[in-house]
C-alpha cells in the first residue's frame, strides 16, 4: 500500500529519530511513503492563534500537493496531523470556508477538494490497518520485561478520534501488548505536555511535564513512549530542567513508539535513530532486553 | 462573516465571539456546569476558567474577557472540548480569542502572542519553522535573561544533531507566499 506522507518540520532535525524510525518500520511493513514535494509548515498551534483563514490556507497547501493517484496522508506529528485533519474538515463541514481556502489556492495555481483526502496517523494505520496478526509475525526480537508506557498526548486522541477513546486511549498499549512489552497502564497517558508552554511560562509547562514523568515513575515504566515530537522533546529536553525546577531526580528515557517498535522487528538501533534522545536509552535497553539489542 | 451568527439573542460580544468560531453558536447551550475549567490542564492558572468567560461573554464584558489570560492558558489539549455535554468548541472558541485579543491589542501579561508572531513570520519567509531562528528571537526581544539558561539545553540538542544552523526554504516560497497575501486580503489578520 502506497500512502502520501507528511513528515513535518519537527522530523526534519529536531525529531529525526521519528522519521528515520517512521521510514524503517514503514518499509518493513511494505508500506510505501511517498513524501509529499515542497511540502510547507502546518504553523502548529501558532497560526490559528493569529489568524484562521491563512491558518486554513497554509495547511491546505499540503493538501493539494498531495499526489492525485494517493488517497491517504500519513502525518506522524500530533500537530501536523490535527492540522491537516482539521482544516479538510473545516472546509468540508463549511462550504463558505471550504470555498474561501480554495480561492487562497488558486492565487498559488492550486485546488483541494474536502474530504479527498484521508488524513491518519501511523498508529491507526499499523493498528487497524495491519493488525494484530501481522505484527506479531513480525516479532523477532520480543520486548519481554520492558515496562513501557504509552504517551498518547492531546492531538491524535483529541478532539477528532479515528476509534480510539479520547481519554483512556488503547491502540498504543494493544500494539505493544503484541511485540510482548509489559504496558504500564498509567493514569495519565493521554494528559497534556505543556506544548509550546515551555516557552511562554515555565512554572506552567514544568508542572505538566513532572506530572507524567512522575506518574510514570510511581507506576515504575522503564521507558515512556511518544507519538509526537512535541511532547517528546517537551518530556526528553526538558528532564534536566524539570529536574532542576522541583528537585526531582527523574531518568525516564523518552523515545518514538516507533522506535521500540524496529527494535522488536529487529532492526538495528544505529538505523532507528537511538542516540539522539538526551536521556539515554541504552542502559534501560541493555539491562532489560541485553546487548543485542543495542548493538 | 466566516462563521454564520445563529443566535437571535444575547450581547453584542456574543455574537462577535460566534461569528469568529466555527460551531460557535454551540456557546449559546452552555449549562455553566464547569467540567471545561475542571478538565483543563491550567485551569488553576486561569483567571476565569473557560465557564466563567462564557458567562463573561454572555454578558458583555468584552474587555474583561479580552484582556484576560486564559485564552492563554490553553495548550490546545482539547480535554474540555471532548468532555463539554453540550458539544461547545471551546478549543476553537479560546483561538477566537486569541485572535481578537491579539487584533485589538488587548493580550495583557503573556508572550504568546510574540512566539506566535515570531513563528508565523518565518514561515511566510521560508514555508518551513526555524527552531533557532525562533528561539533567538523570540528570547532576545522578549526574555532575554533567559537565553542563558536555553543555552545548555540548545547545546545539548545541538550535539545531537536535533539542532540546525540554518533554516530550509522551501522550493516554491513564491507560491506559499501569495496564498498567503490572498489569505490576507480576503478577511485573514487585519
Amino acid at each position: 500500500m502506497k500512502y502520501a506522507y507528511y513528515p513535518g518540520c519537527s522530523l526534519e532535525v529536531n525529531s529525526a529519530a521519528y522519521d528515520i524510525s517512521v521510514r524503517a518500520v514503514a518499509a518493513h511493513l511494505s508500506m510505501e511513503l511517498a513524501e509529499i514535494d515542497d511540502w510547507n509548515c502546518c504553523g502548529a498551534t501558532e497560526y490559528f492563534s493569529q489568524d484562521e483563514l491563512t491558518a486554513c490556507a497554509v495547511i491546505a497547501r499540503n493538501l493539494a500537493l498531495v499526489d492525485p493517484k494517493l488517497n491517504q496522508l500519513i502525518a506522524p506529528c500530533a500537530a501536523c496531523y490535527l492540522n491537516l485533519k482539521k482544516t479538510d474538515k473545516l472546509m468540508g463541514d463549511n462550504a463558505e470556508m471550504g470555498e474561501l481556502v480554495n480561492q487562497c489556492l488558486a492565487a498559488g495555481g492550486l485546488k483541494y477538494d474536502p474530504g479527498r483526502v484521508w488524513v491518519r496517523h501511523l498508529l491507526d494505520v499499523i493498528h487497524d490497518d495491519i493488525g494484530e496478526e501481522k505484527i506479531r509475525a513480525k516479532v523477532v526480537r520480543p520486548l519481554t520485561g520492558l515496562r513501557v508506557a504509552p504517551y498518547y498526548g492531546c492531538q491524535v486522541v483529541r478532539p477528532i478520534t479515528e476509534g480510539d477513546n479520547t481519554e483512556y486511549p488503547m491502540k498504543m498499549d494493544k500494539l505493544f501488548t503484541w511485540l510482548g512489552a509489559e504496558v504500564v497502564d498509567y493514569p495519565v497517558k493521554a494528559h497534556c505536555c505543556g506544548g509550546h508552554m515551555t516557552q511562554i511560562s515555565e512554572p506552567q509547562a514544568f508542572e505538566l511535564i513532572r506530572r507524567l514523568l512522575q506518574s510514570a515513575a510511581e507506576y515504575e515504566a522503564d521507558m515512556i513512549l511518544c507519538m509526537c515530537p512535541m511532547c517528546q522533546l517537551n518530556l526528553d529536553a526538558y528532564q534536566g530542567r524539570v529536574n532542576g525546577f522541583f528537585k526531582t531526580n527523574f531518568k525516564v528515557p523518552i523515545i518514538f513508539f516507533t522506535q521500540m517498535l524496529g527494535v522488536a522487528f529487529g532492526l538495528e538501533p544505529a538505523k532507528l535513530g537511538f542516540g539522539k534522545e538526551i536521556v539515554a536509552a541504552r542502559p534501560v535497553l541493555e539491562a532489560k532486553l541485553g546487548s543485542a539489542a543495542t548493538a | 462573516m466566516i462563521h454564520q451568527a445563529k443566535a437571535t439573542r444575547g450581547s453584542s460580544f456574543l455574537h462577535e465571539v460566534i461569528e469568529h468560531t466555527p460551531g460557535g453558536e454551540r456557546i449559546i447551550h452552555c449549562l455553566q456546569c464547569g467540567s471545561c475549567g475542571g478538565s483543563c490542564p491550567n485551569g488553576a492558572d486561569m483567571q476565569y476558567t473557560p465557564r466563567a468567560i462564557f458567562a463573561l461573554i454572555n454578558a458583555d464584558e468584552r474587555e474583561k474577557v479580552l484582556t484576560s489570560n486564559t485564552m492563554w492558558c490553553c495548550v490546545s489539549c482539547y480535554f474540555c472540548t471532548t468532555r463539554c455535554p453540550q458539544k461547545i468548541p471551546i478549543t476553537d472558541i479560546m483561538y477566537s480569542l486569541k485572535r481578537l485579543a491579539i487584533r485589538d491589542g488587548l493580550a495583557k501579561e503573556t508572550d504568546a502572542p510574540a512566539l506566535a508572531k515570531t513563528f508565523t513570520d518565518l514561515l511566510d519567509r521560508y514555508g518551513r519553522s526555524f527552531e533557532l531562528g525562533l528561539a533567538s528571537r523570540y528570547y532576545l526581544f522578549n526574555k532575554p535573561l533567559a537565553l542563558l539558561r536555553m543555552g545548555p539545553l540548545g547545546l545539548s540538542m545541538f550535539t545531537r544533531g536535533r539542532m540546525s544552523l540554518i533554516p530550509k526554504k522551501i522550493k516554491k516560497v513564491d507560491q506559499l507566499q501569495a496564498i498567503i497575501t490572498k489569505a490576507r486580503q480576503l478577511g485573514g489578520r487585519s
